[in-house]
């Protein structure tokens, strides 16, 4: 296998030597090379690799900071959220801690009319028991004036028949004032 | 009386098949003066050097002028957007594997200052090797001068990048490994200057080898229908010619990644000598 390789190598070789070996060197074909390869790179490196390099970590660049401040955009987020949150909690404690005042004023409010409103009501009754109190009072005395009246007269109508009139007087009043002692 | 006169018969047919046969190949691989087969350019001699312009010299320029028409299309691309659209997205994806896969792991720190020459290098060889498997196209990368050429820009790239990093007498020291008795010193450093000859001679005659071999196989596959004059063989030989031709469109990629790959590793060695 390896004789054959050679031969065929051998025979490749040998076979162009008319017009020039597989492995001849070729001088101007070597400078040729050179000349367009370092003027490529020339060319290329002023037209093409330091833009697309540049550009390329350019993009580098930009994906990585976007990324970062996508990062920070969302802690950021994260933490209005729970600021939000514990202010809507701060919030709600405060309803109801208000709302709690209110009840109780509520209620202070309400047993004190309550209160008030019975106290009132016992005071009127008494001053009305107290008036009812007087009123009969004058009524009684009154009466009393009248019934005196009454008795006087119908004693004197009595009396004219059977006494004068001022001993009748004098009897009657020493029985009123009698009347009133006792 | 018959026997030998077989013999004869296959015997001048074989010599004759053998000497067509090479000659024929060769010619399809060889240099020529002849530019497509079509025209010649006029000769051009210069300090006792033919510099004419031969059909490689004008393929490594086709090479040349349709990488700088591509490169330049990414560029303009880039000018209107950061992110690229078809082919030069395709050219962006190579770019950024030879930024990414082969220079940045081979050389380590200070990779860019080589970035351009190894981007260069490898569209450089990619599109010559492409452009042999084009109909009337010929390979530049299967003529050993080329190969051998870019394989000293490389083997000069290489000891300039130790140089510039190194200083010069500290790049010869650090070719020597620590930790190597005194007396062996002479021989390692003899060994040392020759394995940086070694490096890109492998690489040209790998190179070379490789576009070389692929394109004789072709021609001796379809060869073999004219030198055995029938057409039976034409399927066989037409199958195996395309699945070497598909062989060769990998071999073609391989090279390209293979050359760069290795100088860059070079590279490397000569740039970061301690390990």
């Amino acid at each position: 296998m390896l004789a054959f390789a050679k031969l065929a190598l051998l025979a490749f070789i040998s076979g162009g030597e008319q017009q020039g070996g597989l492995l001849d060197v070729n001088p101007g074909l070597m400078i040729w090379t050179i000349v367009t390869f370092v003027a490529l790179l020339l060319i290329l490196t002023k037209l093409a690799w330091k833009p697309i390099l540049s550009s390329l970590s350019e993009r580098e660049n930009f994906i990585r900071e976007s990324l970062e401040k996508a990062e920070v955009a969302q802690k950021e987020a994260q933490k209005m959220i729970s600021d939000n949150q514990a202010s809507l909690a701060k919030a709600e404690e405060e309803a109801q801690k208000i709302i709690e005042q209110a009840r109780d004023y509520a209620e202070n409010l309400k047993s004190q009319i309550v209160n008030e409103s019975k106290e009132e009501a016992k005071k009127m009754i008494e001053k009305a028991s107290d008036e009812i109190e007087r009123k009969n009072q004058e009524a009684f005395s009154e009466l009393r004036e009248q019934v005196a009246d009454i008795a006087v007269q119908a004693a004197e109508k009595i009396i004219l028949e059977n006494l004068d009139k001022e001993k009748q007087r004098k009897i009657v009043d020493k029985f009123i004032n009698e009347l009133s002692k006792n | 009386m018959e026997i030998s006169s077989f013999k004869a018969v296959s015997d001048t047919v074989k010599s004759s098949a053998a000497a067509e046969d090479t000659g024929w190949i060769v010619h399809h691989i060889l240099d020529s003066k002849q530019i497509l087969g079509l025209f010649s350019l006029p000769e051009i001699h210069l300090f006792g050097i033919d510099l004419t312009i031969t059909n490689h010299v004008f393929f490594m320029w086709l090479a040349s002028i349709l990488m700088i028409f591509g490169f330049t299309r990414l560029v303009k691309n880039y000018k209107t957007s950061l992110v690229p659209k078809g082919f030069s997205n395709f050219l962006e994806v190579i770019i950024v594997f030879v930024k990414d896969e082969i220079a940045r792991p081979t050389i380590g720190k200070g990779y860019e200052r080589f970035l351009p020459y190894l981007l260069t290098v490898f569209f450089f060889i990619l599109t010559c090797n492409f452009l042999g498997l084009v109909p009337f196209g010929s390979t530049a990368t299967s003529n050993i001068s080329v190969t051998a050429t870019l394989a000293t820009i490389s083997f000069v790239v290489i000891q300039a990048g130790g140089m510039m990093k190194n200083g010069v007498v500290g790049y010869f020291k650090g070719l020597i490994p620590h930790g190597v008795p005194t007396w062996l010193l002479p021989i390692m450093f003899v060994v040392e200057i020759l394995g940086l000859f070694t490096k890109p001679f492998a690489l040209a005659i790998r190179l070379f080898a490789n576009m070389t071999a692929g394109h004789i196989v072709i021609l001796a596959l379809i060869g073999l229908i004219f030198i055995l004059k029938t057409i039976f063989v034409a399927p066989v030989s037409v199958s195996f010619a395309i699945f070497i031709y598909l062989l060769e469109i990998l071999v073609a990629l391989i090279q390209a990644y293979i050359f760069t790959m290795l100088s860059s590793l070079f590279i490397g060695m000569a740039v970061h000598q301690d390990h």
